[in-house]
């Protein structure tokens, strides 16, 4: 059976996230050729339509208010029942992101229906569709189906491989007025921290640093490392832990699970509970000065020896790698 | 003030997890509260002991629960509450659990309830928001921070490593990020007092829901391992050449550079 699929489209900083593109080739593969529609929500959102329709959506609706300048649940989730109610889909589809995350359930519950979240797979197609997830914090995987109700999944960005960039596509992109009022959560003020550069949660490099970087400057070298990759930095526990850097960037069971597709570990062991949060990256580089870390049994590429050293001669390497180039 | 803290019984963080019978074997493993609960149970004290009321913590899943329970009343919650669904149930999914919660919780007039931003074994994160939408109260997940002044709360998010203050109306459900607190443990006579301390338990029945309401829209069909990383290269030589091969791998043969 042919689906209309909804998508929400995230936006950050004023431009579509990846996952957003992301979702729209998830939501391709289930939809067994129904209409994908993209819905946009904020204060100025409206522009960005067309980019997602080159992306594979067949056509946008844009909700837009002063009061969706910030996201909050109550806002957000107004607005997309707004568009749910307009559209009627058959399947709905977020990004796993803060957004997502938050948004996701409480819609599910309003709609009295199941959600498959943080997908990293679609195998089988149309109404065969299986879910992919991972569990145990990627210890361990699941395959569901969705038995009842409208299909709503969430994908985690950075598995589900986006369509090409179409820019000679074109669809309508309408706005949907929407009343957004009684919000009982107010956004008052926000502080950007950790990352003034990509996301860990979509980085494609990260470089992450553990107790054995030593100190808060030890993550310097780091942060050039990763800036010149174009990545993003991140820690174990123990680094967070000894105050070397926020929890924010801590990797692990018990923080982000990330993968990337080059994750570099310097001076961090390789405890269970780090593995489980990196450990299903494509490529893993360690660099501890022991050899018996138990970093190295995942580790594609190890080097034994001093990340102090090690480090700034990776930096050195790749800047000449650039210039021969 | 009335304060709810939600909590589940899940696997030890340091357990490696193998596959029985399609499903995870759970013989022999040790199990604690779920480390984000933790630190919900902790808020949901210090937030009882500034401005008085009492804490419920509550969970569903079987009698082996009561353990968590007991530590949780041990870390100074007042009273606990099983829902033992162990008989009724082969299947719950997040929207069973969440109707479950729920339902206990309609008529307990809660002030404030805390749960963790996800639990590491289900992963989902659904439980907390479809709860709080359930119950018609107002939501904000992820905190690191949490004040209350009467019927407002002041808390901090955290989204993705930034930090948005928000002013959030009660009744509320908050979901715990880690750095919210640091959990304390339980004291000896924490422990000694949570033996005496009242441990209800219910089945379905006691809060009016038959298996019928909780069929599972999401259905489990395999749980599998992922194919187990193996061991690559440790590089050998002078550092600096190792470093130049290990450059020149990144680009050539792994190509992600
Ligand atoms: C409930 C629970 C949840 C947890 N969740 C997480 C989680 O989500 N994420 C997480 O990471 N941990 C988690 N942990 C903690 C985990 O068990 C480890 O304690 C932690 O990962 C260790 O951090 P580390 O590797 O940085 O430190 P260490 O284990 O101290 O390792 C430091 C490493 O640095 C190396 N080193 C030192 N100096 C240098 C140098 N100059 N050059 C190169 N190498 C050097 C050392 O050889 C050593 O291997 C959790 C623990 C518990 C109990
Ligand atoms: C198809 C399917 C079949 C399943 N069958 C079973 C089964 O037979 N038996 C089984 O035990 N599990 C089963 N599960 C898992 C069960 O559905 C989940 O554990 C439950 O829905 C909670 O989801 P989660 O683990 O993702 O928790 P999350 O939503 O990530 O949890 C977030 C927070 O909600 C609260 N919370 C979550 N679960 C509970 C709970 N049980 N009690 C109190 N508070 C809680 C905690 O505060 C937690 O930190 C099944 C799941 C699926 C998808």
């Amino acid at each position: 059976m042919s689906k209309k699929v909804i998508v929400l489209g995230e936006v950050r900083d004023g431009a579509l996230r990846n996952v957003s593109f992301e979702a729209i080739a998830a939501a391709k593969k289930i939809s067994g050729g129904g209409e994908i529609v993209g819905v946009l929500i904020g204060d100025s959102v409206q522009d960005l339509g067309q980019e997602l329709i080159q992306y594979g959506a067949d056509r946008v609706v844009a909700v837009e208010h002063p009061h969706l300048k910030y996201y909050t649940s109550d806002g957000f989730g107004q607005a997309f029942m707004a568009v749910h109610e307009q559209e009627e889909p058959e399947a709905i589809v977020f990004g796993h992101t803060a957004l997502g995350k938050d948004l996701s359930p409480k819609i599910a519950a309003k709609l009295q229906s199941g959600l498959v979240s943080d997908v990293t797979e679609i195998e089988g197609e149309d109404d065969d569709a299986v879910f992919i997830r991972p569990i145990y914090s990627g210890k361990a995987f699941e395959k569901v189906k969705i038995n009842e109700g409208p299909v709503f999944f969430t994908v985690r960005p950075n598995n589900i491989e986006p369509l090409a960039q179409d820019a000679g596509r074109s669809g309508d992109v309408s706005s949907l007025s929407a009343d957004i009022q009684n919000l009982r959560s107010v956004v008052k003020d926000v502080v950007t921290k950790a990352t003034d550069g990509v996301d860990m949660s979509e980085a494609k490099v990260i470089v992450a640093g553990g107790r054995g970087v030593k100190g808060p400057e030890g993550f310097e070298p780091l942060k050039e490392l990763a800036d010149l990759l174009g990545g993003a930095i991140g820690a174990s526990r123990g680094a967070c832990d000894a105050d070397y850097c926020d929890y924010s960037l801590q990797i692990g069971q018990t923080g982000k699970v990330v993968t990337p597709d080059l994750y570099i570990a310097a001076g961090i062991s390789g405890a269970i509970q780090h593995l489980a949060g990196m450990s299903n990256s494509k490529v893993i580089v360690a660099i501890n000065k022991d050899p018996e870390a138990n970093i190295f049994k995942v580790a594609d590429y190890g080097i034994v020896g001093d990340l102090f050293e090690i480090i700034p001669m990776m930096i050195e390497e790749i800047k000449q790698l650039k210039v021969n180039a | 003030m009335n304060i709810y803290a939600l909590v589940k019984r899940t696997f030890d963080t340091e357990e490696k997890i193998s596959v029985q019978n399609g499903g995870i074997a759970e013989d022999g493993a040790e199990f604690i509260i779920n480390p984000y609960d933790e630190y919900a149970v902790e808020e949901a004290i210090r937030v009882r002991d500034e401005h008085g009321g009492e804490v419920t913590v509550l969970t569903i899943g079987s009698e082996e629960a009561e353990k968590q329970l007991r530590t949780a009343l041990a870390m100074g919650a007042d009273k606990a509450v099983l829902i033992n669904t162990e008989d009724d149930l082969d299947e719950l999914d997040e929207f069973g659990a969440a109707t479950i919660i729920a339902e206990y919780l309609n008529d307990k007039d809660a002030d404030l309830i805390l749960a963790g931003n996800v639990a590491i074994d289900g992963g989902s994160g659904q439980v907390g928001p479809r709860v709080a939408e359930l119950l018609g109260i107002n939501c904000v997940t992820t905190i690191t921070e949490l004040k209350i002044d009467g019927d407002q709360a002041t808390v901090v998010r955290d989204v993705e490593g930034d930090s948005e203050t928000i002013e959030a109306q009660m009744p509320l459900l908050i979901t715990a990020q880690q750095g919210l607190n640091d959990p304390r443990y339980p004291s000896l006579p924490g422990i000694m007092k949570a033996k005496k301390k009242p441990l209800e338990e219910l089945e379905l029945d006691d809060i009016d829901l038959e298996e019928d309401d909780l069929e599972v829209k999401v259905e489990r069909v395999d749980v599998f391992l992922p194919p187990e990383k193996q061991a690559g290269r440790v590089l050998e030589g002078d550092l600096q050449d190792q470093v130049k091969e290990l450059v020149q791998l990144l680009r050539t043969e792994a190509k992600v550079i």
